[in-house]
């Protein structure tokens, strides 16, 4: 009898459980669907693209040659690369020293300094948008590279969980560097920096992501098209090709593949330092 | 000594004089008339005053809120239903994380495309489906009724996987002895979730609260997903309140009035930072 109970629940329990994956399948399925629609519409002629139905009848790559040929996408792919690389590459040298120092030096006005880099931390780009173009205006850095990277670089994001991250190094390491007599830049470059290459790692995926994906900034910054960013091109491609769909969902399936890849090989390290930067 | 502020300069600076400058601008700028050249002249109240005689403006005020009292929730409960799914860590739940999260990989300029493609009137996918269950003759984007709801939905679709990771982190925080004890006790899985896992999530949800808040108002995704999609149209049904501010500025070219609406937001956010600042005890997420 009792037996018999338990092994009602067990199978009970599986069903529960299969039912429970199901359920957990059928939204993720719903969920990338928007993202796999994109990717067939780009393999399909014009006339397909509102057909219901789901596999092109003749998968080609027109859509792709025409995209990279007849507008200027390479340049704008160009251009998302060089910006966001420069950010990241840049960023994450200012933002480790920074935090290194906020963490482990010790000077007057520290606290004040880190409580004036935490007030901005909710800040963002489109309240700050009209005074940030005036400010860049004046500067003479509108349609230039540098209008595009400079303002990019500050956010107290990466500050902010880089000091986290010293904070909680043992400082054994360092104060045998300290007795050594080596100055303080000696210890960030060759002790410090070393230590921090996971956070490192993370942390410039997800600069470079988001400065990949980043919209509003450039489109402010930039009206000479040699300067777009592959976000603004497909936003002005699709102006222009209003019922191109198909050349559309070519373009953006280029623009969304890299970092569709990053993730599929990165998954790990992405969802976890999110994961993290919540709460700890 | 000196080092600390040499170390500190380059992030200090910039940060000084691309967000510190222009949010003490956004602020004040409101009291200025700007020309096209940049230069500024003071007009006193008149930016405000306009203000609130603009229609559009309260317009934009009342479709912000909307915008926020339904976003805020729904991502409450998306995000945290999501992770209460896939809460445990075993291979399959792996890959299901995987994939709710998939959207935020991608600009949201695609995402607006993608959903534009998908609700297009008649022969879009989305007007098909519902044409199946008995609804037709709506304009999912086109109607000034509708189009709110449309890109909110497509917001918390985008979003709803950042706010399952963060809830999963805060879930795997609750030791399980808490859970195992509950269990000997006779509760149920759904007296746990009221008893334990909501009050010791308590944390977690008031970071999430927060940050959903701030992403409402102010968000990225409020202003690109609104720019692709409707250009705060139809009617301005969709104009949130950042839309509003972009358009002034840079289609109408009224620089002062524009800062006068956005400091508005600013106000808000600051004062949404103080909460988290003294809620936090000065920043420190991971003590105790």
């Amino acid at each position: 009898m009792n037996n018999a109970t338990t092994l009602l629940s067990r199978r009970q329990l599986d069903l529960v459980r299969i039912v429970w994956m199901l359920v957990t399948l059928v939204l993720a399925l719903m969920t990338i669907f928007p993202l796999l629609w994109m990717l067939t519409i780009s393999f399909k002629s014009q006339a397909e693209v509102f057909q219901p139905t789901f596999w092109p009848k003749a998968p080609s790559l027109k859509n792709f040659v025409y995209v990279l040929t007849e507008v200027p996408f390479l340049r704008y792919l160009f251009n998302s690369f060089v910006v966001s690389a420069a950010v990241t590459i840049i960023a994450l040298w200012f933002h480790s020293m920074a935090g290194y120092a906020l963490a482990r030096l010790r000077f007057p006005g520290r606290e004040a300094i880190f409580l004036a880099i935490f007030s901005t931390f909710l800040v963002s780009l489109p309240v700050i948008i009209v005074p940030l173009f005036i400010v860049v205006r004046s500067m003479g850095m509108l349609n230039s590279y540098a209008g595009l990277i400079v303002p990019a670089i500050f956010n107290a994001f990466g500050i902010f969980l880089l000091r986290q991250y010293y904070l909680a190094l043992p400082r054994e390491l360092e104060e045998a560097a300290i007795v050594d007599g080596a100055s303080y830049w000696r210890i960030y470059w060759s002790v410090i920096l070393p230590l921090s290459r996971p956070i490192i790692a993370s942390l410039a995926i997800l600069f470079f992501l988001a400065n990949w994906n980043s919209f509003l900034w450039p489109l402010t910054a930039t009206s000479d098209q040699s300067l777009w960013v592959v976000q603004v091109g497909i936003a002005s491609f699709r102006s222009q090709y209003a019922s191109s769909w198909n050349y559309i969902m070519a373009a953006s399936t280029i623009v969304a593949a890299p970092m569709l890849l990053v993730f599929i090989v990165f998954q790990k390290q992405i969802m976890e330092s999110i994961k993290t930067s919540g709460l700890k | 000594m000196l080092a600390g502020y040499l170390f500190v300069a380059p992030d200090f600076l910039g940060l000084l004089v691309f967000v510190g400058l222009p949010m003490l601008l956004a602020l004040t700028m409101g009291f200025f008339d700007v020309n096209g050249f940049g230069q500024l002249s003071f007009v006193g109240l008149t930016n405000y005053q306009k203000m609130l005689a603009d229609q559009v403006f309260w317009r934009c005020l009342g479709v912000t809120l909307t915008y926020m009292v339904l976003l805020v929730p729904s991502l409450y409960v998306s995000g945290l239903g999501l992770a209460l799914l896939v809460q445990r860590s075993n291979r399959f739940n792996t890959v299901m994380r995987a994939m709710f999260f998939a959207p935020q990989m991608v600009s949201l300029v695609v995402i607006g495309l993608v959903w534009l493609l998908l609700s297009s009137d008649k022969v879009g996918l989305l007007p098909r489906l519902l044409a199946m269950v008995g609804i037709t003759g709506i304009s999912l984007l086109g109607s000034p009724n509708v189009a709110l709801y449309t890109t909110l939905v497509v917001t918390v679709w985008f979003l709803m996987g950042f706010y399952m990771l963060i809830f999963i982190g805060g879930l795997q925080d609750i030791p399980r002895e808490y859970y195992e004890a509950a269990e000997i006790d006779g509760a149920g899985r759904i007296q746990s979730f009221w008893n334990i896992t909501l009050p010791l999530l308590r944390p977690t949800s008031f970071f999430v609260l927060l940050i959903s808040l701030v992403a409402s108002v102010a968000g990225s995704q409020a202003f690109d997903l609104i720019y692709v999609m409707t250009k705060g149209g139809p009617a301005n049904a969709t104009s949130v309140l950042i839309f509003y501010v972009y358009q002034q500025a840079f289609q109408y070219s009224a620089f002062g009035y524009a800062a006068a609406m956005a400091s508005i937001v600013v106000v808000l956010l600051l004062l949404a930072t103080a909460v988290l600042f003294l809620m936090t005890r000065g920043g420190r997420f991971n003590y105790e």
